[in-house]
């Protein structure tokens, strides 16, 4: 690394004077062409080897370094006419509005110019924004219609954008527009917001163009040879061979008004070098009828130099591909194709005791897999290994070489998926080598990456330093981020699967032969435990992973949330409770270890640490897919059949709800109904039909459910929190419900109705989106419309939500990023400023808090008394 | 009919600190005067205790997560 040579201590910002121009120009360009015959650049063009080159084997002519190693020097080119500098168009405009046209003062009294010259004076020494005067003094100014200096009336000045500026019907040349701008005096210009330190009016119209060198612009050859110059070149062309022929033309003493074209034609061309799509201006184009791209537009937007290249930029050492799923590897690792493992490298420094590994890795050279692409000499030049040069380099190679070898089983890389919108969506994993071309991840880390298998494609880093690796691997691993510091329990647990696997394994009644209890806990590749001579439970199954001493006790998600708990006793199996490391009673289910709930999961990882957490996690979803499949789970749409039976008590519960709604309806019509408090009769009758109607949904969805037992594996699903939920299941056999459209009843369509079915102003349940039939039987055309209508509000919805709550967290991020807590605890800006004494006024890290609490209290205590 | 602003439930209990009260609640927390966040000195309660431009304020208000918390403000102008 190179020392620091020079510090910035402060930055100016100005206009460059014409003489600032020459001064920097090492060439004045004014042949328009580019290179002769023979294809070597003119002298004088805007090729000239003077402005710098790119190719490494010619010399720059000013500086006399290699291409590569000159970063190009400017030209210039003396226009024969001034032009009007785009971007200060509208600046001009408001000086020449608010100065004299005949003696170039500001259109003020002198004891005005006095009060703001003071004033502008007193804040810039105190460093404050002058935007403010500037504009009052313009709104001051440009009303006055007789100069309080000389007397000379005022004619109207208007502005057609970009650059043409008129003074009461006469078109004011550029030339006009610069002397009046040089008659300004310094104090003035001050007053119209022109620093006389760092700029003066008159820069603003050109007479002295920089030209970029060639480093900025450089020219492309095509595989046939031909030359393609860049968009700016070809403007500059332009601009030479106009400015060229104005010349021409003003020497032989051509009509005034053949030169006005040129100059105005020399105009369009400056102002489309500097932008291209400045309005009121028609683009300037390539033959191929492409807009060109110049500086502007080099500049500007998402794809401009600024957003693209400085505030985000391609990195190496990176890979990018598609993910499957793979549920043989640990939570921390991550399966990377060995394609991928050969092209992204890791780099080793060589000393005594690796020189033996790398000099394997150069002998495998770079297409076999453990093997390197490149070699770090000791005077830091990389060589690349090829068959050829490998004997020289293994002869060679010493300690201090830097080998980059392959990645290989066991490395730290950094794994993310867009958007990363917490600090789990960067988390660092183990490397391991797959065949095939995806990366491969554990199902449990699908959350907190918010990442499915459809097409989802992540990102990965490799480290590249030991620093970088040891931070990686204590604070970004996998593991350490179990917790989650959004609420203070598991983000990365069990999902489907896992759950309804546990769930069949450890229900009560689950008993297996011991031979089949052996054939499970060989393919989970658990430890073999002792032989009990008998059968076993699922819950002995399971048990076996946990720590000898876990003693908990919490309700399961399969609990019916009876009126009267009956504790150990429940009747579904739902209390769960752990003596000593053995499941007493109650199955394992989502609440257990599952990801955002799961309870075992959090206490193991809060008592005995992130490593047991990990290992537990790895060891239980492994025995829980061993067990659904030696149990098996299945599903089809007969799960959601109900008996004839169920269907009448379904429909006649409806109607029962309808003729409610009826009722209500007849008593409003008939001035019978009372408003509720602070609600107006319509919406006190909306109010009490949606009671009605979402309680109907519910009580036969209650039917429903009362036809399903848990040997339904749809149900199974539903109740443990695998997948889906109870109302997804009654909506598909029992009753879809109300259908809403802004938080309400559907009540929008046709004039006082919502389809020409119904009567106008109809207030029924079927004329306001109710949906009787469930998925299963089918909707009815209109049912469907109405189904149509709020599925579409969905939709909208979430598109809109994530446009915001991203745009939100973007301006967030912001405000926030610069915050830190010092070593005591105390929460300051870069600033030194304090924010919070203690951190979130309790010092307590959510992530390690009992769930948002420091801890809670009865939860404790209870634990202690089952001990 | 002027209400004591200083009685109302929403408005903590905010007290002026004495020099060697200042003294010690820098170090304490291990920072200057300056670092403090500020309070105006047009503000109600400010103006309610009296207090004037460089003073400390004690702020014990009620916190949802610690019980009491004690903060700092720097009034000024």
């Amino acid at each position: 690394m190179r020392p620091v040579l020079k510090q910035i201590s402060q930055i100016t910002f100005g206009l460059m004077s014409p003489e600032n121009i020459r001064e920097m120009s090492v060439r004045k360009i004014e042949t328009p062409d580019t290179y002769d015959e023979d294809g070597y650049p003119i002298e004088r063009g805007l090729m000239d080897p003077h402005l710098g080159v790119i190719d490494p084997s010619l010399k720059c002519k000013t500086c006399g370094s290699k291409g590569g190693d000159c970063q190009g020097h400017f030209g210039s080119i003396e226009l024969s006419r001034p032009v009007v500098h785009v971007g200060f168009g509208d600046t001009i405009y408001k000086i020449l509005q608010s100065s004299c046209s005949k003696c170039a003062r500001v259109l003020l009294t002198e004891n005005e110019i006095e009060i703001y010259t003071t004033k502008i004076n007193e804040l810039m020494k105190n460093d404050e924004s002058l935007t403010k005067i500037i504009k009052e003094i313009y709104k001051e100014a440009k009303g006055v219609d007789r100069c309080p200096h000389c007397d000379e009336e005022q004619e109207e000045i208007k502005i057609d954008k970009p650059v043409s500026i008129m003074e009461g019907g006469y078109k004011l040349t550029p030339s006009e527009i610069r002397e009046r701008l040089e008659k300004i005096g310094d104090e003035d210009s001050l007053l119209l917001g022109v620093n006389p330190e760092v700029a003066r009016p008159e820069w603003m119209v050109l007479t002295v163009l920089p030209v970029p060198p060639v480093t900025v612009r450089p020219s492309i050859t095509l595989e046939t040879g031909e030359r393609s110059e860049d968009d700016l070149t070809h403007k500059l062309v332009d601009i030479l061979r106009i400015n060229q022929r104005l010349i021409e033309n003003m020497e032989a003493g051509a009509p005034q008004l053949i030169v006005e074209d040129l100059w105005e034609l020399l105009q369009y061309h400056v102002t489309t070098y500097f932008d291209n799509e400045a309005s009121g201006v028609p683009p300037a184009r390539h033959r191929s009828k492409r807009p060109l791209k110049t500086l502007t537009q080099r500049l500007k937007g998402k794809e401009g130099r600024f957003r693209n290249n400085l505030s985000g930029k391609r990195v190496n050492f990176s890979a990018r591909t598609v993910i499957s799923p793979d549920p043989n590897i640990s939570i921390n690792e991550v399966g990377v194709p060995e394609t991928i493992a050969k092209e992204v490298t890791v780099p080793v420094h060589v000393n005594e005791w690796n020189i033996d590994e790398m000099k394997r890795y150069i002998e495998n050279g770079a297409d076999v897999h453990p093997g390197a692409n490149y070699v770090i000499r000791l005077d830091e030049r990389k060589i690349r290994v090829y068959d050829e040069t490998k004997e020289a380099i293994l002869e060679k190679l010493e300690p201090g070489y830097i080998v980059e070898r392959h990645l290989k089983n066991g490395d730290i890389v950094l794994f993310n998926r867009q958007p990363s919108l917490h600090r789990m969506s960067m988390m660092a994993h183990e490397v391991r080598i797959l065949p095939y071309k995806t990366f491969r991840l554990n199902l449990c880390v699908c959350p907190p990456y918010n990442a499915d298998f459809d097409g989802d494609e992540m990102n990965m880093h490799v480290f590249q330093t030991d620093e970088s690796r040891a931070e990686a691997k204590s604070l970004m691993r996998v593991q350490e981020h179990i917790l989650s510091p959004r609420f203070g329990g598991p983000i990365i647990g069990a999902i489907h699967d896992h759950i309804s696997g546990a769930y069949l394994l450890t229900r009560k009644g689950s008993t297996f032969t011991e031979e089949q209890a052996f054939q499970i806990i060989r393919k989970a590749k658990m430890a073999i435990p002792k032989r009990k001579n008998r059968d076993w439970t699922g819950k002995e199954l399971f048990s076996l992973l946990l720590p000898d001493k876990l003693n908990m006790q919490y309700k399961a998600e399969i609990c019916k949330k009876c009126d009267t708990c009956l504790g150990k006793e429940c009747n579904y199996d739902a209390y769960v409770v752990i003596e000593d490391g053995e499941i007493v009673t109650g199955a394992i289910d989502e609440k257990a270890y599952g990801s955002f709930s799961g309870k075992i999961l959090d206490k193991i990882m809060k008592k005995y640490g992130s490593d047991r957490a990990r290992q537990f996690l790895d060891e239980s979803t492994s025995l829980a897919i061993s067990g659904i499949m030696k149990v098996g789970i299945t599903t089809s749409t007969h799960d959601e059949d109900i008996p004839e039976e169920a269907k009448e008590r379904i429909q006649s519960h409806l109607a029962n709800a309808e003729e409610k709604v009826d009722q209500l309806v007849e008593a409003y019509e008939n001035n019978e109904l009372e408003a509720l408090p602070g609600r107006s009769l319509e919406e006190t009758l909306e109010m009490k039909i949606m009671q009605v109607l979402g309680e109907a949904r519910d009580k036969s969805g209650e039917i429903a459910e009362y036809y399903f037992g848990m040997d339904n594996h749809s149900v199974i699903m539903a109740t443990t929190g695998a997948r889906a939920s109870m109302l997804n299941l009654t909506q598909i056999s029992a009753c879809v419900g109300q259908q809403s459209v802004r938080g309400g009843r559907i009540d929008r369509g046709y004039i006082e109705r919502t389809l020409p079915h119904f009567r106008k102003n109809e207030l029924g349940a079927k004329a306001r989106g109710f949906v009787h039939s469930s998925y299963k039987e089918g909707l009815n055309p209109i049912e469907f419309y109405f189904h149509a209508m709020g599925g579409r509000e969905g939709l909208v919805d979430t598109a809109i939500r994530t446009a915001q709550s991203g745009y939100m967290q973007r301006r967030l991020v912001n405000a926030l990023q610069d915050i830190s807590v010092k070593d005591n605890g105390m929460v300051t800006d870069n600033k030194g400023l304090i924010i919070q004494t203690i951190f979130g006024e309790d010092g307590v890290d959510p992530a390690k808090s009992d769930y948002g609490k420091v801890a809670k209290l009865d939860k404790i205590i209870d634990e202690m008394r089952v001990k | 009919m002027k209400k004591d602003i200083l009685k109302h439930e929403l408005v903590p209990e905010h007290n002026i600190l004495s020099e060697s009260d200042k003294k010690r609640v820098f170090k304490d927390l291990d920072c200057n005067q300056n670092q403090l966040p500020k309070i105006k000195i047009t503000d109600p309660v400010v103006n309610a205790i009296d207090a004037k431009e460089g003073d400390v304020l004690q702020i014990k208000r009620k916190s949802d997560t610690a019980g009491t918390f004690i903060t700092y403000r720097l009034v000024e102008s």
